[in-house]
């Protein structure tokens, strides 16, 4: 008796610890194949074959009902979306699967801040999508493709979406001002220049309302100037240029004076208490890619809707934008190209414009009436979609590198921010290439 | 005593306390090897089993505590990026003597032990004098001691996400409550000694009933009749605190200051969400940046795997220099009492 309540017991404590451990392996095991529905043509679905795409953020593929779409007109195929919300937590796996081909996705999103450094460092990892049947390089904006493609002509991702940037202003607070508020009239007012745009604020601030700046933030402002030079931080050879590239330190003085002068707000941009000022109207003008209207949107207070106003900004650049890849470790190589080229074509992206407000990187997508007839709440009759459509194609081949991030957010949150803090432009500039020299040091 | 009954119940060896056998017949022999049998298992029940009871934890830890701890060594010896793990370049010690002259480093080192000090010391002081109040007959303890851990249960990132907002420089109620008493705008998340506070205060507020509780737990086990005859001998509370309590509870104390300690020299989340739109820079001029988060910043945001593998077996060291400073000041405690 004793012997079997002892091994009985034995073999429940085994039990629970097999169970245990084995649950803690299966937490180990990768993803890639993991309930989603595995991706053999075997696995479920009843001889379907399953893409997995890996994504991040909300790219609205499914909102769209894009997915629905594609599987009506392919009845084998079923999709299935593994999403992560945020890019930065998305990056370093992604990069963990690639350089042990293992936990992919059949197509992977990548973000356009770090698609320099996949196409660098992982291009032997990804498919070259420019031979694939029904892609077109001339069918994307050609600084868009340019952003996906080696030096030796490979191109690994096709743009889904961009980030025009034009500014975005409020008309009420022009007004008081005693500025125009047309926006033919108030993209003259700074056409050509930066120089120019900070000259309208200076002009702003002597007829302020109260409490309000020209611009939301230094960081908005200097990444907007940079996000227009066709060169920034690195040259066409790859090299790290930002300290000696005249154009990144004119348009960090440039936005340092603006700060110095309190022409913007000493707001970092996306904390809480920049939201804060977007519902209290606490600034006139923001450079305002078309996913920018919806971060207004859903910061405002209501009384808002309707008082901005977008207009085409000094020079344009573009600010965000989302490649998909197709890793060649994957299981359905073909048929994921095939579904990624029709998610990217040009019909395709404006229905998710017209859902999800992603700006189409296909000229083409321009034209339709998805993106000519849209329309934004808070910027009341403005046709956005014509407006971004042209600063889209004004937006130069820039040279992206792979740190370009970094770069930015040193130049910007170890940088320009402190001025607004009573430093001086040059002891910011120290502070931010100190950290960004650092943070670049393998 | 049952347990012995395992061990001595048959005679395995010869010359055992049991009387010998009576010569072999059948049914006693099938008994005797039954027995036998019965007994080599018990035998190797007790002594394999204590093995396989402990092995999950084992298994688990090489495979996620001494495994990782290892590579972590090995790649720190390297220059090696996360764009391409597996492509390591040898450089020795350069990671480590990089570190001797690399002023963010020291940086986060200086941070880390001032905003050590400034949440650990109130924490355990507050945590102190809450346990004796607990440990007065009070209506609803329950109610007061669940309460002391609600903290401890929430997650930091609810909790990071409200402190934030309290301790906002324009829409902020902390500073809504200074501005009410005259008192200017704190800019709690750019300046250097109000961002420490406020990363200070989160540590303090999650962490402080958690001790509490560890405290009240050992001040129970206190005698009564140690009080009693402290309170015969005409000593007041505060006497009685500082003489009976105090000294029952300096092992308690001991672990509490060790736990903590260890807790302040890895403070990584607190700081990292305070102002997440930052990265993990931890403030423009790394005001409030943690060896935890310099690590994760250089791993993690700049990708440079072998950087942060050196300032992890840094940061290794450093807790076991401390280890060994705990363990000289409680052997100096105990020899002195």
């Amino acid at each position: 008796m004793r012997a079997r309540t002892r091994t009985a017991r034995q073999a429940v404590v085994l039990a629970a610890v097999a169970s245990l451990g084995a649950g803690l392996l299966a937490g180990c095991a990768d993803d890639g194949n993991g309930d989603s529905g595995g991706s053999s043509s075997s696995g479920g679905g009843g001889g379907k074959t399953t893409i997995t795409l890996g994504l991040f953020g909300t790219m609205g593929f499914k909102e769209a009902g894009l997915y629905t779409e594609y599987e009506k007109l392919n009845p084998k195929i079923k999709i299935a979306e593994n999403v992560i919300e945020r890019n930065e937590n998305y990056y370093p796996p992604l990069l963990n699967h690639l350089a042990t081909n293992s936990g992919l996705q059949d197509v992977q999103a990548v973000e356009v801040a770090n698609i320099a450094e996949i196409v660098s460092t992982q291009a032997s990892k990804l498919t070259d999508l420019s031979k694939a049947p029904g892609v077109e390089a001339g069918t994307w904006l050609d600084w868009k493709w340019k952003q996906a493609t080696t030096a030796d002509g490979q191109t690994i991702g096709l743009g889904t979406d961009v980030g025009p940037m034009a500014i975005c202003y409020r008309k009420d607070l022009f007004e008081q001002a005693g500025l125009p508020t047309d926006r033919d009239e108030v993209g003259k007012l700074w056409a050509g220049s930066w120089d120019k745009f900070v000259e309208v604020g200076q002009t702003f601030k002597k007829k302020a309302p109260a409490g309000t700046t020209f611009m939301d933030s230094p960081g908005g402002l200097l990444n907007a100037i940079l996000g227009s030079e066709s060169e920034k931080f690195y040259d066409a050879s790859g090299e790290v240029i930002y300290k000696t590239n005249p154009a990144v330190k004119a348009g960090f003085d440039l936005t340092a004076k603006a700060a110095t002068e309190g022409l913007v707000g000493n707001q970092t941009q996306f904390q809480p208490a920049w939201d804060t000022t977007i519902a209290n109207s606490k600034f006139a003008t923001i450079s305002c890619p078309p996913w920018m209207l919806g971060t207004i949107k859903g910061k405002s207070k209501p009384e808002s809707s309707g008082k901005w106003d977008v207009a085409v900004p000094p020079k344009a650049g573009n600010w965000g934008g989302t490649f998909l890849t197709v890793p060649k470790a994957g299981k359905n190589v073909a048929e994921a190209t095939k579904l990624i080229t029709w998610l990217t074509a040009p019909e395709q992206q404006a229905k998710l414009f017209s859902v999800q407000g992603n700006f189409p990187s296909t000229p083409a997508a321009y034209t339709l009436p998805e993106v000519t007839g849209a329309k934004n709440e808070m910027t009341g009759d403005a046709p956005i979609g014509t407006i971004f459509g042209e600063a889209a194609k004004a937006i130069p081949v820039q040279v992206i590198g792979p740190k370009d991030q970094i770069i930015m957010q040193g130049l910007s949150d170890n940088g320009v921010i402190l001025v607004t803090k009573g430093k001086s432009a040059k002891e910011a500039w120290e502070t931010a290439t100190k950290t960004i020299d650092n943070n670049l040091e393998k | 005593m049952s347990a012995r009954h395992d061990i001595a119940a048959p005679p395995a060896k010869e010359g055992g306390a049991a009387p010998a056998r009576p010569p072999a017949t059948k049914a006693p022999d099938a008994d005797k090897r039954r027995r036998d049998r019965l007994s080599r298992r018990w035998q190797r029940d007790l002594r394999w089993s204590p093995y396989a009871f402990v092995s999950p934890f084992f298994l688990l830890f090489l495979a996620f505590g001494l495994f990782p701890l290892i590579y972590t060594a090995w790649a720190s010896l390297h220059s090696v990026e996360l764009t391409a793990p597996n492509d390591m370049e040898w450089v020795g010690l350069r990671n480590y003597t990089r570190l001797l002259d690399d002023e963010f480093f020291w940086n986060a080192a200086q941070n880390t032990l001032t905003i050590g000090i400034i949440s650990t010391v109130p924490q355990l002081l507050m945590a102190m004098g809450l346990a004796h109040i607990l440990n007065y007959k009070l209506r609803a303890s329950t109610f007061y001691r669940v309460a002391m851990l609600a903290p401890y249960a929430t997650s930091i990132a609810a909790a990071s996400l409200v402190f934030v907002l309290l301790f906002g420089r324009d829409y902020g109620m902390i500073n809504w409550a200074l501005n009410a008493v005259g008192i200017d705008n704190i800019d709690w998340q750019n300046d250097k000694w109000p961002s420490q506070f406020a990363v200070s205060t989160i540590v303090i507020w999650r962490w402080t009933g958690y001790n509490t509780l560890i405290y009240l737990a050992a001040m129970q086990a206190i005698p009564q009749d140690l009080y009693e005859s402290a309170a015969l001998d005409g000593a007041s509370r505060w006497r009685q605190f500082i003489h009976v309590t105090l000294p029952s509870l300096r092992p308690t104390i001991l672990f509490t200051v060790v736990v903590s300690t260890i807790g302040a020299t890895q403070l990584f989340g607190e700081p990292l969400l305070f102002d997440p739109n930052k990265g993990a820079s931890g403030g423009p001029e790394h005001e409030f940046q943690t060896l935890g988060l310099y690590l994760y910043e250089q791993g993690w945001v700049n990708l440079h795997l072998g950087r942060a593998s050196a300032i992890a077996w840094s940061m290794f060291l450093i807790l076991i220099v401390i280890g060994v400073i705990n363990y000289v000041i409680s052997r100096r405690l105990r020899a002195s009492s």
